[in-house]
């Protein structure tokens, strides 16, 4: 058979010279070492944000919600843009946990498990805003249909009842998922350390998982489900978050498009996070081998896609605003480019549309720096176009009578920077105590995985070249 | 090694994945079937080696999403028709595409849960004791060891029989484990 093709191998997804056991070594050894300083000074300040976040929190709930800039006719402002900003990036750990293991893409394994913590810490920072923002706290488990006294029932008509259910299946959901991936890393971690305590404490939560084929049968199945279970869940959820507005019949929130142009968002801001944080661990653990240029090169095309997907929106609201030829509509559009929150209008367009150009040169894709430049303009611009769907369209609707303007407290921006500290609470104990990357699945992208590496050394070097 | 009255089984040790799969294959062949192969990762054509039978496990994920298809559905239609018949902004009290989303939720949720539970169930974890772990070796088993372990529960064992037959198919090192 001639041959005109030739396989363009793709580049190895663990780099230096690795074995099973160095692979098991260089992450299992990150728990067991002596704490880093940098870890106690970041946990720290990290206490300290959170602190200030649990004081705001409380003073909201005491004195009630006057205490946030929200007003008529503006009664929807940090509170829901961090809400849908925070649920936004935890949808990139789903995507690549579940998304990219159902397209079987080997170079999700180094990045997984971090980011499906950041997932559910971020899931965490989220839920909390519509928690509190509902003002008397002590009555939230009215969202929840449960029998009581007054022989109420939630309102199953109200997409913000359903985004109670899809933001809590996916709370729930993407921690049975992080878990069943943990389990044989935490199995690893047990038979490594050397403290009783330790071994008493990973052994528990390993379930006395052996490694057995007959476990690694079921496991199998159930992380193919759980993903295929997450997939349609994450494009779920944040098109129920897109309901919020799209149900309504503002102006400005009440179009089609915005499932679709929230998924892409949501994947957008969240890749950017992960590499945000990635960039930083990488160096600090020295992960360099499993976290590589290559990894950040492929989550950057994504950033690129997912960023010119989120462009075309901007473009398609005007065109079927001024397509659609309603009064409110092109307004609500035009005031929001050129009316009192341009500014932020335009910080958005540049931080996600002009920003992620960048992409398109390789070279840049592969620079470190820029990337995690970029990778926090992305977060900004996001968090700005979050923020300019909810308040410009409220702030000026039908009736120029009841216009107004809406200025944050600093209780405002004192609980959306104090949810930070949450995140990095969570996040630093994460990568204190639980093997950060997925052992396991690591090893089984290896080529000395697969046992057809051994056969063919026996005779061919390589399977490619039979001609 | 001290092997008091009966043992739990004999455990081997292999090189690499391939000669842990050859392995598997011998012995699914000898006719074994209390036995298991002990990885740190899950090895690509290790089932059929080891002849077992496809997981069941997305049955119970099936009925399990099942479960919550139908109770989605009824408890919103119990609370919005029945429980509670209520008029809000001129909706119909059974609006069912006003249903799905929720319906879809519980879907996903009870079939996640059927997936973990049943992960676990099928897996007979958390399981306190293993004689297993009576071994030092077994350790390897998450780091970077190959193991297969035939179990004195098989009809056909024999300790001698076992080990000397582990050994011929090419274990590098085999041991008695005690219950």
């Amino acid at each position: 058979m001639s041959q005109n093709t030739e396989t363009v191998p793709d580049n190895r997804l663990v780099k230096g010279d690795h074995d099973f056991a160095s692979i098991t070594k260089l992450i299992s050894d990150i728990p067991q070492e002596r704490t880093p300083l940098w870890w106690y000074i970041a946990f720290g300040v990290s206490n300290i944000v959170l602190a200030v976040m649990i004081a705001m929190v409380v003073w909201l709930v005491w004195e009630g919600i006057g205490v946030w800039g929200l007003n008529n006719p503006v009664g929807w402002g940090w509170d829901i843009t961090n809400f849908v900003w925070w649920v936004g990036i935890g949808h990139a750990g789903t995507l690549i946990s579940a998304i990219l293991f159902l397209f079987r893409q080997g170079w999700r394994t180094a990045i997984n498990r971090f980011a499906e913590a950041m997932t559910i810490f971020a899931v965490m920072c989220a839920g909390l805003f519509p928690a509190i923002h509902v003002g008397r706290l002590w009555t939230i488990y009215w969202i929840f249909p449960l029998p009581n006294s007054m022989q109420l029932w939630p309102n199953f008509n109200s997409p913000l009842l359903w985004d109670v259910f899809a933001v809590f299946t996916y709370l729930v959901v993407s921690t049975l998922f992080w878990y069943v991936g943990l389990v044989p890393d935490l199995a690893t971690m047990r038979d490594k350390v050397k403290g009783r305590i330790s071994k008493l404490v990973y052994g528990t939560f390993a379930l006395g998982w052996t490694g057995g084929n007959r476990q690694w049968q079921h496991y199998e199945k159930a992380y193919m489900i759980l993903a295929g279970l997450a997939t349609p869940l994450v494009l779920s959820v944040h098109t129920i978050v897109s309901f919020d507005f799209a149900v309504s019949i503002i102006p400005g929130w009440h179009t089609t498009i915005f499932p679709p142009y929230f998924v892409a968002g949501a994947v957008f801001s969240g890749f950017a996070m992960v590499l945000s944080l990635m960039i930083i661990t990488r160096k600090l653990y020295g992960l360099e081998d499993i976290m590589t240029v290559d990894h950040i090169e492929k989550m950057n095309i994504i950033i690129l896609v997912t960023g010119n997907m989120v462009g075309f929106a901007y473009v398609m609201e005007f065109f079927i605003a001024w397509y659609g030829g309603v009064e409110y509509e092109k307004f609500a559009f035009i005031n929001r480019a050129f009316g009192p929150y341009a500014w932020a209008y335009w910080i958005m367009v540049t931080c996600n549309v002009v920003a992620p150009q960048f992409f398109w040169v390789k070279k840049f894709r592969r620079s470190i720096a820029l990337t995690f430049a970029l990778s926090i303009v992305i977060n900004i611009g996001m968090w700005f176009e979050r923020f300019v769907i909810t308040v410009t369209s409220l702030a000026q609707d039908f009736l120029p009578s009841s216009w107004g303007y809406f200025s944050p407290t600093y209780v405002d921006v004192l609980t959306y920077v104090g949810t930070f500290g949450l995140f990095f609470t969570c996040f630093l104990l994460f990568l204190r105590f639980l093997p950060m990357v997925a052992i396991a699945e690591v090893k089984g992208v290896m080529p000395q995985a697969d046992p057809a590496y051994y056969r063919s050394q026996n005779g061919n070097t390589k399977s490619t070249d039979d001609s | 090694m001290s092997t008091k009255d009966k043992p739990f089984g004999v455990l081997a040790e292999f090189d690499n994945p391939a000669d842990l799969m050859d392995a598997a294959a011998a012995v699914n062949k000898a006719g074994y079937k209390h036995f298991d192969t002990y990885s740190p990762f899950p090895i690509h054509g290790m089932d059929d080696a080891m002849g077992l039978k496809p997981s069941r496990l997305g049955w119970i994920v099936l009925a399990h999403g099942i479960i919550g298809l139908l109770g989605g559905i009824a408890l919103q239609v119990w609370s919005m028709d029945l429980a509670y018949p209520h008029i809000i902004s001129g909706k119909p009290n059974l609006n069912f595409p006003a249903f799905v989303p929720v319906a879809f939720a519980l879907v996903i949720l009870l079939s996640a849960f059927g997936a973990f539970f049943g992960l676990f169930k099928m897996n007979r974890l958390p399981k306190l004791h293993n004689p297993l772990f009576n071994s030092d070796r077994i350790t390897k088993a998450t780091d970077d060891g190959f193991f297969i372990c035939i179990e004195a529960a098989d009809p056909i064992f024999s300790e001698k029989q076992v080990t000397a037959f582990l050994k011929e198919i090419g274990a590098t090192h085999t041991e008695t484990i005690p219950e």
